[in-house]
């Protein structure tokens, strides 16, 4: 056990003790986690983000905003015509009761025609500011798909294809639903409340003031709330995320759940976290059903003072009756609003985390950048060259100086031991790391200087993890070469030896690959993924374990296969089981980051170093 | 087969009431009932303080300030802010009590479809995607809650405020109640009307924007193929498709909405204008009083909201009958492995487990992927037919002996493995343990004796000691140290918390050969009667393999053991090979005898003659 191990332990005291939490063990703290609060959004970098997004679209913003003013006047207007009718248009009638019915008429037809340029100017803000919102949204996410694919596969891998989804697809989906719904809600909402409180200062200054009595009791009410909420907001979606895990992961595996009779332990711990995620959604609610009427209450109370110091304004004479009956009704409309705001909060808390995140994200910036003077290779021959490479790894170096020359179609296999760098020259020589120190070469120029597409070109290279798309088999061998014709996708399937399985597949080069190649074997998924290499027909070519998920008579069609498939091509041959090494032309065995060994595969075995020590374990494997 | 009985039962349900799953949600509400009245007596209240309000403004209107008497005014606004009080305090007990309920109901609920999928055995499994199942278990739950505690707590007391309001306006002034009643109507119908067609656009967005994320995943877990082949713009370009129609759907969505909106505003405003107009002459003509037309105007205004809500929830009803349609859905298909009413603990039956198997004739069938399901039961025609691996397996292993599984792939090795942990059962045939028929027997009696280490070593995201707990509840350190050194896991000392790290899809990445070792550590902790190995060292290199396959001699030499073999270096822990082919065993002995007289078992573990000639070649 490791000191650290120990220090770990105590730092969080979990040893033996049955605390709840427990079965979940430990991880480094998720750096997604950020502060949920309005306050992200105003962060430099948040607000960068959507200044940038919003500028295209300044002149249309400016428009809507004017409709929605004009919106607004004519929105509020309906109590006040209310109260014109009641001090105008009522009068006349009584007047001996054939008065004119003129005043009336006007009103209701001045009425009438607010509702209607009401009407026109937010249905027509509607639309306009409904596709600013939609448009933004189709920028973050290109912005987002774009950015993510310049990345690196260094930054990939820490940041986990998980996160990648998740940035867009729930970040960006609680950005739209803002755009969509909240922003609608927050534009209206705010000036319905600066409208109404001008209004009520135009009707009467003095019964605006008194009507002010209840506002500071409002203002703490609502900062408790926005206090308290944030912390409810997040524990509900911290619960809700663990349920989701756990289920998803229950079911995924419920093979090694149920051949474990692990259902008891499972059913304890999704009802614990079942129960977490309901006590903070009742936390959540609590939080609403007290702000709410809460509002409400100070709206009575507003009301029940106009009334009684308005009746008396009216009878004394500083006003008449129907800005009375207005200033009532403002006030009804006056408090509404201030209640949506609050059921949309979340909306805001949400909007604003996902922000947060899309900003750090799309401020990453990409560890292998692409060239800014690229320099062409139109006809690439395959003669690689490191020159004094050194590769670290954050504390961690993996490769010392390393010096290696291979010829153009040259057949190099690279072993050693798990960890001792043979991925990493792989990976240094597709480009998805840049060294440290010193230059990898293709014939003669410095990767980081190669035009991105001609390096993709020259070098292609296959993995032991086979990602197929959904999609067709043959789509996903086209994968190789955009734009190649049926009959040379079938002929690469052939040249691999691929074409016997397929043609036994239910539709054969036209069969769906459900479910990410669930249901094709791992052998040949790999053949798929060799036929897609040999139909791109790179000057060079990298296995990276290519082989080790094949069973014997799958590798036995492979090995056939790449005696075709690297004749003419500089290939860099990564396994650990050593059918596959015995076919390159130079083995190089690694130790440490450095090589130690570099000779034919006879030369080695008859040499008594490592590389024989190996082949004589591995020969005694087969038995 | 168990799909056919659940097509069947969703068929014959079709003819029950839409909302019979939703009503069965009901029994989940017995144990809230005094909250549940609680809600509808103080709606009752609230609304009726709530109405109260206007009239106390026309009083005022009426009686204080008409005959100029300040003093007069104080009672009524005593009388305004007590009815506030009242109002308000009881809404927020209401909303507390409602959401209390609700939550209650829907985590019950949930806990249930839990329960309930985890009976459900592996062949349903295969056949749901369980994305598809976490919908279900999420968002439908959750819509059946909205409805059974909102909504329909919403639509008694929105119906109650409609019909007072209605009742209070007949009263002040009738004709004047008869406008309000006319124009009333169309915006209830608009609302219904406009709920359809909006959730039927929100519905087809959600599905494009499922069709979009599955893109997104595969960009994003295909990131080194995409870069490898410098495929960024194709991807970009099949992404975009998405955006673009997720993008058209929305503009839609908004056109909708606008379209509705439009009306909803327009229709109130004219009940307004038409009240004003016809108030105000009722005024002039002495019918009402001036505060009497204030009070209509206020209730007038009152009464968009509710109308408003009526239209959604009713919508909402709709959604949520769907919705209890897809969660009973799973509820009511049955397991198809399950104790049998007369089934035994094998202990009992046999007083003490040997470990002997056998394979009698055994059948086994995949029934087709369920895609059918994630459509709906519409497209159920031309269904594939199911894919037959095992036609008639004989198998025999003895106590305590440990025998390979040799087979080309896809030949049924993993099926066979299953078959005796009763993850599935055969379609026909019988496999026996010490004699006695699995389904004879119960599961859990079974699965207690077997030790699984699958081909996917499937990790939970939790820590390792939960991880390997698995195998055994209750284990102790000990167990688990012992059990990392016969899988030579001495990794674990290594991460940063030990065996508190947690791992899996939230916590620390492992490597594949890491993550086999776990799993077959997990598979040996219990020292089980049957150990279940299937491919289990694949991911190892050479030299890790042959110290944990020296480390398991032992523990193989004395139990029952069935090792799914792909590779010749894994075959010499067994005592005795079986050669799978065609669905059946056509071979069984020794590795050196089968090598010697089995030339499809040389195709499929022998190194070929092959690497020699290359040798040749090559020298």
């Amino acid at each position: 056990m490791t000191t650290r191990d120990l220090e770990g332990r105590e730092n969080l005291d979990v040893t033996g003790a049955e605390s709840i939490d427990s079965w979940r063990g430990v991880a480094p703290e998720d750096v997604d986690d950020v502060e949920g609060t309005l306050a992200t959004l105003l962060r430099s970098r948040s607000r960068a983000l959507l200044t940038s997004l919003l500028r295209p679209h300044k002149r249309t913003m400016l428009w809507a905003t004017a409709l929605i003013g004009v919106n607004m006047v004519a929105h509020l207007s309906a109590p006040w015509f209310v109260g014109m009718a009641i001090d105008d248009g009522v009068p006349p009638l009584l007047d001996g009761g054939s008065g004119s019915i003129r005043p009336i008429l006007m009103i209701v037809g001045g009425f009438l025609v607010a509702t209607v340029v009401g009407a026109v100017t937010f249905n027509a803000f509607l639309l306009v500011s409904g596709r600013v919102g939609q448009d933004v949204i189709v920028d973050v996410r290109h912005r987002l798909s774009r950015h993510f694919t310049d990345l690196s596969i260094g930054f990939h891998q820490r940041y986990t294809s998980g996160r990648v989804i998740s940035r867009q697809t729930s970040d960006v989906e609680a950005i739209s639903e803002l755009l969509g719904h909240g922003l609608l809600q927050l534009t209206t909402s705010v000036l319905t409340l600066g409208g109404i409180a001008v209004i009520l200062v135009v009707l009467d200054p003095v019964l605006a003031l008194a009507s002010l009595v209840v506002m500071p009791a409002l203002y703490l009410l609502t900062r408790w709330f926005r206090h308290h909420s944030e912390r409810a907001y997040r524990a509900t979606r911290e619960a809700i995320a663990l349920v989701i895990v756990h289920f998803v992961e229950s079911f995924g595996g419920i093979q090694a759940v149920q051949a474990f009779r692990r259902e008891p332990r499972n059913q304890e711990i999704f009802e614990d976290l079942d129960a977490r995620y309901r006590d903070a959604n009742i936390w959540s609610a609590r939080l609403a059903a007290t702000y709410g009427p809460g509002v409400q209450f100070a709206g009575r109370v507003t009301t029940a003072i106009v009334l009684f110091y308005g009746g008396s304004r009216v009878i004394d004479g500083h006003i008449e009756i129907g800005v009375l009956a207005a200033f009532i009704l403002y006030l009804r409309q006056f408090f509404e609003p201030m209640q949506e705001l609050s059921q949309f909060y979340n909306l805001f808390q949400a909007a604003a985390a996902a922000t947060e995140k899309l900003s750090g994200v799309l401020d990453e910036r990409p560890a292998v950048p692409s060239a800014t003077d690229p320099v062409g290779l139109p006809v690439p021959h395959g003669a690689l060259s490191f020159e004094a490479v050194s590769f670290s790894y954050g504390a961690h170096t993996v490769l010392h100086h390393l010096d290696l020359e291979v010829h153009a179609g040259q057949t190099v296999a690279v072993v050693g031991e798990t960890g001792a760098g043979k991925s990493t020259v792989a990976r240094l020589v597709a480009r998805f790391w840049d060294p440290t120190d010193g230059v990898v070469r293709l014939d003669g120029i410095d990767l980081r200087r190669l035009a991105d597409e001609d390096l993709r070109r020259a070098v292609v290279m296959v993995t032991q993890d086979t990602f197929l798309f959904s999609g067709s088999v043959a789509d996903n061998i086209a994968f190789g070469r955009p734009g190649a014709t049926r009959a040379e996708v079938e002929a690469a399937a052939a040249a691999i030896g691929a074409d016997s399985f397929i043609g036994g597949l239910p539709q054969g080069f036209d069969t769906d690959i459900q479910a990410k190649g669930a249901c094709l074997s791992a052998g040949q998924r790999q053949l798929l993924a060799f036929a897609r290499a040999f139909l791109a027909d790179p000057a060079v070519l990298i296995l990276d374990e290519a082989t080790s998920s094949l069973d014997i008579p799958s590798e036995r069609l492979v090995q056939r296969a790449l005696r075709t498939l690297l004749a003419d091509r500089t290939a860099i041959i990564i396994a650990h089981r050593l059918t596959t090494v015995e076919i390159a032309d130079r083995v190089l065995v690694v130790d440490e980051g450095r090589i130690v060994e570099d000779g034919s595969p006879a030369e080695l075995r008859s040499s008594g170093g490592d590389y024989a020590d190996l082949h004589a374990a591995w020969a005694d494997s087969l038995v | 087969m168990d799909t056919s009985t659940a097509d069947s039962r969703s068929s014959t349900r079709v003819r029950h009431p839409a909302s019979a799953n939703l009503r069965r949600v009901a029994p989940y509400f017995a144990p809230h009932r005094g909250k549940m009245w609680f809600v509808a007596l103080s709606a009752m209240v609230s609304i009726a303080a709530a109405l109260a309000t206007p009239l106390i403004a026309k009083a005022v209107i009426d009686g204080p300030i008409a005959d100029g008497d300040k003093a007069a005014i104080v009672p009524w606004v005593v009388l305004s802010v007590g009815l506030a009080f009242v109002e308000t305090g009881l809404a927020r007990f209401r909303r507390v009590f409602l959401a209390a309920t609700a939550m209650d109901v829907e985590t019950h609920l949930r806990n249930e479809l839990y329960r309930h999928l985890q009976r459900l055995d592996v062949g349903f499994h295969d056949r749901w995607q369980s994305g598809q199942l976490l919908s279900r278990a999420t968002s439908d739950i959750a819509t059946i809650r909205r409805f059974s505690a909102f909504g329909a707590v919403f639509l008694l007391i929105i119906s109650l405020e409609v019909l007072g309001i209605f009742a209070l306006l007949v009263n002040l002034y009738w004709p004047l109640a008869l406008v309000a009643a006319a124009f009333s109507v169309p915006v209830l119908v608009l609302c219904t009307r406009f709920e359809h067609e909006y959730t039927a656009v929100v519905r087809r967005i959600q599905d494009e924007l499922g069709d979009m994320t599955t893109e997104i995943e595969e960009a994003a877990k295909g990131i080194g193929v995409i870069k490898s082949f410098g495929r960024a713009r194709f991807a970009f370009t099949r992404y975009d498709g998405h955006v673009q129609r997720v993008h058209a759907s929305q503009m839609e969505r908004i056109g909708i909405h606008t379209k509705f909106v439009w009306l909803l505003a327009i229709v109130p405003n004219l009940i307004l204008t038409a009240t004003l107009l016809a108030g105000v002459l009722a005024v002039g003509s002495g019918a009402i009083t001036l505060g009497g037309l204030f009070a209509f105007v206020s209730y007038v205004l009152i009464l968009v909201f509710p109308l408003e809500a009526l239209g959604w929830i009713l919508a909402m009803a709709q959604e949520a009958m769907t919705a209890a349609d897809r969660v009973y859905e799973v509820i009511d298909t049955e397991p198809v492995i399950d104790d049998s009413p007369d089934a035994v603990d094998v202990d009992e039956a046999t007083g003490g487990v040997s470990g002997s198997v056998r394979f009698e004739n055994v059948h086994f069938a995949y029934p087709p992927p369920e895609s059918v399901l994630v459509t709906g039961p519409d497209r159920q025609t031309d269904r594939p037919v199911t894919r037959s691996v095992l036609g008639g397996v004989d198998l025999v292993v003895e106590p305590g002996e440990t025998l390979a599984l040799v087979g080309a792939t896809g030949s049924g090795k993993t099926t066979i493995a299953t078959l005796l942990a009763r993850l599935h059962d055969p379609t026909a045939g019988r496999i026996t343990l010490d004699g006695h028929d699995l389904r004879d027997l119960t599961v859990t009696s079974v699965r207690r004796h077997i030790g699984f280490a699958f081909e996917e070593a499937t990790l939970f995201s939790a820590s390792v000691r939960e991880n390997l707990r698995i195998g055994k509840p209750g284990c102790t350190d000990a167990d688990i140290a012992g059990a990392l050194r016969i899988a030579h896991a001495d990794f674990v000392a290594d991460l940063p918390w030990g065996l508190d790290t947690r791992i899996g899809e939230q916590g620390m990445n492992l490597s594949g050969g890491q993550r086999q070792r776990l799993a077959l550590a997990r598979a040996v902790i219990a020292k089980p009667t049957i150990l279940i190995l299937d491919d289990p060292l694949s991911a190892l290199d050479v030299h890790t393999e042959a110290l944990v396959e020296a480390a398991l001699r032992p523990m193989l030499a004395t139990r029952t053991a069935l090792v799914v073999v792909h590779r010749p270096s894994t075959i010499a822990l067994a005592d005795r090979a079986a050669l799978l082919d065609g669905g059946r065993i056509v071979a069984t002995g020794t590795h050196t005898e089968l090598l010697a007289t089995e030339p499809r078992y040389r195709a499929i573990l022998a190194q070929t003659s092959e690497h020699e000639s290359d040798e040749g070649i090559l020298a």
